[in-house]
């Protein structure tokens, strides 16, 4: 038995040499797996990561069967998807998995970026991990946008009308710009199936790229911690972080867990509610598109809504649409707007917990504004929140100057 | 900048006022314009779609379709067999594969109402089963519409009251406010139809009933199916958390 052993030991091993001296994979395994040490110290926040990447496989995945079966025509689309739901076997739980995919999606990169600014993750050394990560953001965006055409329903229809017209604010190219994202002087066919090519082929692997080179970037320079230290200037006499601890096996099996938990409040979700009461699937999107009729109340997927309502809070087409591109990309120049010496919340001063408070209310009320109608109390209330959105980040360089630090601790504490 | 800051600030007593109201205005647009009775219908009880299904095929699909809808599928739904789906549903349609198609030309439909009437496949999901419930009975006598008759619930509706016959004909009462504009207060019976009030209601219950049956046919089965991923993913944990925390005894 024990020769048995040996002997498939040394012939696995002999393999192993074999592949290893044509490509790295035991090198690169030990690199970002058994020998990648990250904090021993993560709390709950640390999961939206891995669930981010869970879900790019579930869309992945759960979008290939979808397009075995759907089709990409103004003729088609929308009966396509009853079919999908009707007649083809599970394909009601493929496309629930994908539309409730998508918001999920986006719950978990939002957390995963309040995360970020919740322990200054953006920060020294870690700067472009956070702009490659904005950047997943946006083609996020564009992403979900070319998706929610698809299905070819009201709403699909007029949301894009609507947002594809702002390009129309710009001035001089402005409209030529929108007949070229269209294809077309409207929205149509001719749309419907460009926008079918970027939602499955362009932007995905623009996704897949960019998350690939988000974690090299990870990897390089090692994860942030809750307490925003660097458990690399403590190593022991092998050069393992003492506070560290590997990816494999410690990692995986505590973020198996947390996968376990998401896919639970994921699947009650898909199961019990997949219209999330029409926050997740809107109500108007089961009506076929209609030339000739605009629904009462165009409104955004929620996903969306926060930066629709800066859109709305402008009186003006052109400087609405600068404002919300402005919003969207302002996060970006995170890194150098924040100048305080501590990353984490635990050791910041009263002055940033008070703004990173307000600019979550402004968030999240922004967000519901931007469902409502274009009432006028609503108009202003989403001027004075966004507002606080605005100044949170452009007043960032000044506060966190002033802002009253506190000490950090050498090494990472344990508590919450 | 500053302007603008100023501008804000004046408006602060507003925007409170504003936020006091924020709750209490969030569930009057939920609602729309027009309040809508609770349907308080049972998805799960198959007597009540079977009535509904009878309802619809006897007095709807004659102008409505429910073209994604196919008759094998409403029998697996409703518990139905083949026979007594080509017995008693199939009035235009031979083979069970086949979908609900109503029997009216469209284009002519839509030279008769102003435009064809249109498909129920989905109309309960996309409008709400407390919709077309309370269009069902929400017709009212109006003199000045070409067909008799408007809807409270969709005003200046091309559709006829096809259910005069069982509800009898109601009329609308209006009350004005001080700002003058009408508000609607209440039916009332203007001739009796075959049915009581309750006897139509609960037909008009069992039809939209059907109507959200037919708008999602797998819902039963996927609450089914989620309750045993649910339990799935239970074991899942436990024995994850286990696994969890075995690899990680020795971390200090």
């Amino acid at each position: 038995m024990a020769r048995i052993e040996s002997e498939l030991g040394t012939r696995t091993g002999a393999f192993m040499k074999w592949i290893d001296d044509r490509f790295p994979y035991t090198e690169t395994m030990k690199y970002h797996v058994t020998e990648y040490y990250a904090s021993k110290n993560f709390n709950w926040w640390y999961i939206f990561g891995v669930l981010a990447m869970v879900m790019l496989v579930i869309q992945l995945v759960s979008g290939i069967f979808l397009t075995m079966n759907y089709k990409p025509s103004a003729e088609d689309a929308f009966a396509s998807v009853e079919y999908i739901m009707r007649d083809v076997e599970w394909g009601w739980l493929i496309r629930y998995m994908h539309s409730t995919g998508a918001s999920f999606f986006f719950i978990v990169v939002y957390l995963h970026m309040y995360r970020a600014m919740l322990y200054g993750s953006y920060k020294k050394p870690r700067e472009l991990i956070w702009i490659i990560g904005m950047l997943i953001f946006l083609v996020l965006f564009a992403e979900a946008f070319a998706g929610y055409l698809l299905p070819w329903g009201q709403m699909s229809y007029w949301g894009a009308q609507v947002i594809i017209s702002l390009f129309g604010a710009i001035p001089v190219v402005g409209e030529a710009l929108v007949e070229i994202i269209r294809g077309d002087y409207t929205i149509s066919d001719i749309t419907l199936n460009r926008f079918f090519a970027l939602h499955v082929i362009v932007l995905p692997l623009a996704l897949v790229g960019l998350v690939f080179v988000h974690i090299v970037a990870l990897h390089h320079v090692g994860s942030n911690n809750p307490d925003g230290v660097d458990i690399k200037d403590h190593k022991d006499a092998d050069g393992v972080p003492l506070d560290g601890i590997a990816f494999h096996p410690y990692h995986t099996t505590k973020d198996l867990v947390g996968i376990i938990v998401f896919l639970m409040i994921f699947s009650a979700v898909m199961f019990f509610a997949p219209d999330m009461g029409g926050y997740f699937l809107e109500h108007a999107n089961f009506e076929a598109a209609n030339v000739m009729a605009t629904p009462e109340h165009i409104a955004p997927v929620w996903y969306f809504t926060p930066f629709y309502a800066i859109l709305r809070a402008v009186p003006d087409k052109l400087w609405g649409a600068v404002l919300m591109g402005a919003s969207v990309m302002l996060p970006i120049f995170l890194p150098w707007l924040d100048r305080a010496r501590v990353k984490s919340i635990r050791y910041r001063g009263w002055i940033y917990k008070t703004a990173l408070g307000l600019f979550t209310v402004s968030f999240c009320t922004l967000g519901w504004l931007g469902m409502q109608p274009a009432d006028d109390i609503f108009v202003l209330m989403a001027q004075f929140f966004s507002a606080i959105y605005f100044a949170f980040f452009l007043a960032m360089p000044y506060y966190t100057t002033i802002d009253k630090t506190k000490l950090v601790p050498d090494r990472v504490t344990y508590h919450g | 900048m500053g302007n603008s800051l100023k501008w804000t600030v004046s408006a602060l007593p507003k925007l409170t006022a504003g936020l006091c109201t924020l709750l209490l205005t969030c569930s009057v647009f939920a609602a729309s314009t027009i309040e809508l009775d609770p349907t308080e219908n049972d998805p799960d009880n198959i007597n009540s779609l079977q009535r509904g299904a009878r309802n619809f095929m006897n007095y709807c699909s004659g102008c409505h379709s429910a073209k994604y809808v196919r008759f094998n599928t409403l029998g697996k739904g409703l518990q139905l067999s083949e026979d007594q789906l080509l017995e008693n549903l199939m009035f235009n349609a031979e083979k069970t594969f086949e979908t609900i198609q109503a029997s009216m030309p469209m284009d002519a439909a839509a030279r008769w109402f102003g435009q064809p009437p249109p498909d129920m496949s989905l109309m309960a999901r996309a409008r709400g089963t407390d919709y077309v419930f309370n269009f069902m009975r929400g017709f009212y006598l109006d003199p000045d519409s070409p067909t008799g008759v408007d809807n409270r619930v969709l005003e200046g509706t091309g559709m006829p009251n096809v259910l005069w016959e069982l509800q009898g004909y109601q009329s609308a009462v209006f009350s004005t406010d001080e700002n003058g504009t009408q508000h609607f207060d209440k039916f009332e019976q203007v001739t009796e139809g075959t049915m009581s009030a309750e006897e139509f209601d609960e037909f008009a219950r069992d039809t939209a009933n059907f109507l959200e049956h037919i708008s999602e046919p797998v819902r039963s089965t996927r609450r089914v199916l989620g309750v045993w991923v649910l339990m799935f993913l239970i074991v899942f944990w436990v024995i994850a958390s286990m696994l969890k925390k075995q690899v990680w005894k020795d971390v200090t």
